[in-house]
């Protein structure tokens, strides 16, 4: 342990420390890893659904378009109860700042906290915005209502920004000094504008804006194959979808930045996305295939690609996982380098699937009514989430062993309590339970507004019941 | 007042703000548990479930705000705190989940066959996370929380008679709050029935919590003899205003009084942290570290102090915003039926 004094208990006993400490690491990642895949997906709505119910508002009040406003009143529903659970896990994870890593916010909380500060306002406005635009439907004047709904969207944006910008100085640590022992200055705007927040910041935007516009339109395409091709189907698949596929060229475009950005400023988790042993030029670009210190095994090769990403010359020299010790480099080192090529395969197709759809726009201004094309948008929603958890296996098992780059290790972070195991064990069933009852609920509120049945009994933020007293007196 | 003990104090408004707000909402859960079978009891919990639909969200943000300043503000503290109290931090983490997930799908669970079980569980939920937070609330009061890293007992830190009294304490005062909240929430829904329920619900857990805090100033006395002292000293204007407030709330609510009803409950509640932070003052962990000792280094301190002036600024008005809709029932009602494509405006 570096830095700070430790308790005397685990001073008086290393060697019996040592071995529980690992396994109770093991459970913290574990956990960690768990809670925040569960919640980067009701994130990624919360800051997107917003956007997608405003537009099919507007156009409702626009042009006193019925379907359109059918839309939004549904989906803001999807969106107060995704943003409810959101909460939830957002709370778990600041819990387990200090529950999982004690020492990692004992000694940087200080210096990334403001962000999260910062957050805190965003998280306060879009909390008391979403309430008023979910609540105020029926009371509150059209436009009022809908301006009332526009904060959410910013303050999502903002939130966004806090949050990954917390990350990014994970990974590019900067703004404090001194680097080993208990920081004692610290200058907050070289830790909020640190150099990976250009190109993680807007990454995980625009993946939130693609995750939710494939997630919504894959569900109207669902729809649409069992026969529902009726305009508030079409219009249902068209809002998101044109949202989504303008979102994933951009999305690539900064992925590609990044992906040069990161082999400039984290040369070891590059090397790991791409299984690059050596240091050296001309070095083949692989696609798939099993990392091994050897090399890499199977998979397709491209010779010279990889240097020509990085360079755009094939005499780019790439760094190796050689230039540091087997200790520094990151696990899993075969499962990093799948999620990093599963990341670029999924976006590139959905680049694909947007360019049908735009060309079939353009040629007869109409959704493609082909089987195929509803078939590969179905899909497209799963795709996406599986390309944004990708992406955090990438960021986040690529920066290990440390949880501050090159400043401190995630082993020295960790908690000397112990029982994480337990922790986890109920952590896992607990959201078990919470993933199945919010997929049962949003599957229940989708059967009851197709059997028309538009009363709010169940709605999703919370209860939207009319005072008790009407209730009781007529019950329906 | 060092830039330190302003951070402080944006903690302890925080601090206080979850108390109040968090708390009356795990409080109705207590309600909503104990309601029971039968038609009262459904009524009950349906003026429950009205009342805290529109302001649940915001009223949980202030945990993670408290969360946030005292990691930033007071890494050490927090550090020390979150993992020496692994286990009732984790139980009160527990609590704040299943409540959550209570609120967000008990509409549908409503309707749900398993409805009582579930409505169990959330109502259970209710209880643990004020309860757990008050055990912490009284192993950092009594010093049985060391700087480090798990450096204090894990168990008898906040498994004591004392950490147990404050948990029970913070039970009682939640569901005091929300009783007295529902009163006014049963008046607005003009469920005469209920303002009687809860008036009498409201007056039954104020003497609990009248009771508890007595016995609470004896443990203290025996085991916090830092904060008794403080207690009994530079805070004991704010005790006295709690126990004239508390009275006060008393009388009122015995002559069915319409205003300042719940306005005298917040100021009892205000005025009890406030003195529990002015009688560990200058403490953050009596009395192993201080609020200048463990504070951040003054950029940072200025920063979190920048935020806090944008949150009153920002913040404030909004809250007020969404309190006013919600008290004058512009955005409590139901949708109705979606039939109905336009909103349109009632009111």
């Amino acid at each position: 342990m570096k830095g700070r004094a430790r308790p005397s208990r685990s001073i008086g006993a290393p060697v019996l420390n040592s071995l529980p400490l690992a396994a109770e690491l093991e459970a913290a990642r574990s956990q960690m890893a768990f809670t925040l895949a569960f919640h980067i997906i009701l994130a990624s709505l919360g800051v997107a659904l917003p956007a997608m119910v405003l537009i099919a508002n507007y156009r409702g009040l626009r042009r006193d378009d019925a379907d359109a406003l059918l839309l939004a009143r549904r989906w803001s529903k999807v969106m107060a109860v995704t943003f409810a659970v959101g909460a939830v896990t957002g709370t778990v994870l600041s819990f387990e700042f200090g529950l999982l890593w004690p020492e990692f916010t004992g000694r940087f909380g200080k210096v990334f906290g403001v962000l999260f500060a910062i957050e805190g306002i965003f998280f306060f406005l879009e909390a008391i915005f979403v309430a008023i635009y979910i609540f105020g439907w029926e009371r509150l004047r059209p436009w009022a209502h809908f301006w009332a709904g526009v904060p959410i969207v910013f303050t999502g944006l903002g939130g966004a920004f806090s949050v990954v910008a917390v990350n990014s100085w994970m990974n590019q640590p900067q703004g404090f000094s001194p680097t080993s022992g208990d920081v004692t200055s610290v200058a907050p705007w070289k830790v909020i504008f640190n150099p990976a927040v250009p190109y993680e910041v807007p990454h995980m935007i625009l993946a939130a804006y693609l995750v939710t516009g494939f997630l919504v339109a894959s569900i109207y395409a669902v729809g649409m194959l069992r026969g529902r091709r009726d305009r508030y189907h079409r219009l249902g698949l068209l809002i998101p979808l044109t949202v989504a596929t303008i979102a994933t060229p951009i999305q690539f475009m900064v992925g590609d930045t990044a992906a040069r950005a990161i082999a400039a400023d984290q040369p070891v988790k590059f090397a790991a996305m791409e299984c690059v042993q050596q240091t050296s030029t001309d070095v083949t670009e692989y696609l798939g295939g099993r990392c091994t210190t050897d090399g890499i095994k199977g998979g397709i090769g491209i010779p010279g690609l990889d240097s020509f990403l990085v360079g755009f010359s094939t005499s780019t020299q790439v760094t190796g996982l050689d230039s540091v010790p087997a200790d520094d480099r990151p696990p899993d080192n075969t499962m990093l380098h799948w999620a990093f090529d599963a990341m670029v395969g999924i976006c590139s197709a959905l680049i694909l699937l947007g360019l049908w759809f735009w060309f079939a726009w353009w040629r007869r201004r109409e959704i493609p009514q082909t089987r195929w094309f509803l078939r590969a948008t179905a899909i497209s929603g799963v795709a996406a989430v599986v390309a944004l958890e990708c992406g955090w296996i990438v960021t986040e098992v690529g920066r290990q062993p440390w949880i501050v780059y090159n400043v401190m290790r995630t082993e020295d972070a960790v908690t000397q309590a112990s029982g994480v195991w337990v922790t986890f064990g109920l952590v896992l069933a607990l959201y078990a339970v919470l993933g199945t009852a919010l997929v049962l609920v949003l599957r229940a509120m989708s059967h009851r507004w197709r059997a028309a049945d538009d009363s709010d009994a169940g709605a999703p933020y919370g209860p939207a019941a009319p005072p008790p007293p009407v209730l009781a007196e007529g019950g329906q | 007042m060092s830039s330190a003990d302003a951070v402080a104090a944006v903690l302890w408004v925080g601090a206080t703000a979850y108390a109040v707000f968090g708390g009356a909402d795990f409080g109705a859960g207590f309600w909503s548990l104990v309601a029971g079978r039968g038609e009262r009891g459904r009524r009950a919990r349906e003026l429950v479930d009205w009342a805290i639909g529109p302001v649940w969200e915001a009223n949980h943000v202030w945990l993670i705000f408290t969360l946030v300043v005292l990691w930033t503000g007071f890494s050490t503290a927090f550090e020390a705190v979150f993992s020496t109290l692994f286990i009732p931090l984790s139980l009160a983490a527990l609590g704040i989940i299943v409540r959550g997930a209570g609120f967000a799908f008990h509409g549908t669970a409503r309707r749900a066959a398993a409805r009582e079980g579930a409505e169990r569980i959330f109502g259970l939920s209710s209880l643990l996370t004020p309860f757990f937070m008050g055990t912490v609330v009284g192993a950092i009061a009594s010093g049985r929380v060391p700087v480090g890293n798990a450096a204090g007992d894990p168990v008898t830190s906040w498994f004591n008679p004392l950490s147990l009294l404050i948990g029970a304490l913070f039970v009682a005062t939640s569901a005091y709050l929300a009783a007295v909240f529902l009163v006014s929430d049963a008046r607005r829904a003009d469920a005469h029935d209920l303002e009687r329920y809860f008036t009498r619900r409201a007056i039954a857990s104020a003497i609990v919590t009248g009771v508890l805090a007595v016995a609470g100033i004896f443990a203290l006395h025996a085991d916090a003899r830092f904060v008794y002292d403080g207690l009994t000293s530079d805070a004991l204007p704010l005790v006295i205003v709690s126990l004239v407030c508390g009275g006060a709330v008393l009388v009122l609510l015995e002559h069915g009084a319409r205003r300042g009803v719940r306005l005298l409950a917040m100021a009892a509640v205000v005025a009890v942290v406030w003195a529990w932070g002015v009688a560990q003052h200058p403490y953050l962990l009596p009395t192993d570290l201080t609020i200048s000792a463990g504070a951040a280094p003054s950029a940072t301190l200025t920063a979190l102090l920048i935020v806090a002036a944008a949150a009153v600024v920002l913040v404030a008005p909004s809250i007020a915003l969404l309190f006013v809709l919600a008290q004058r029932s512009l955005i409590a009602e139901s949708a109705g039926p979606e039939a109905r494509p336009k909103p349109r405006q009632i009111a």
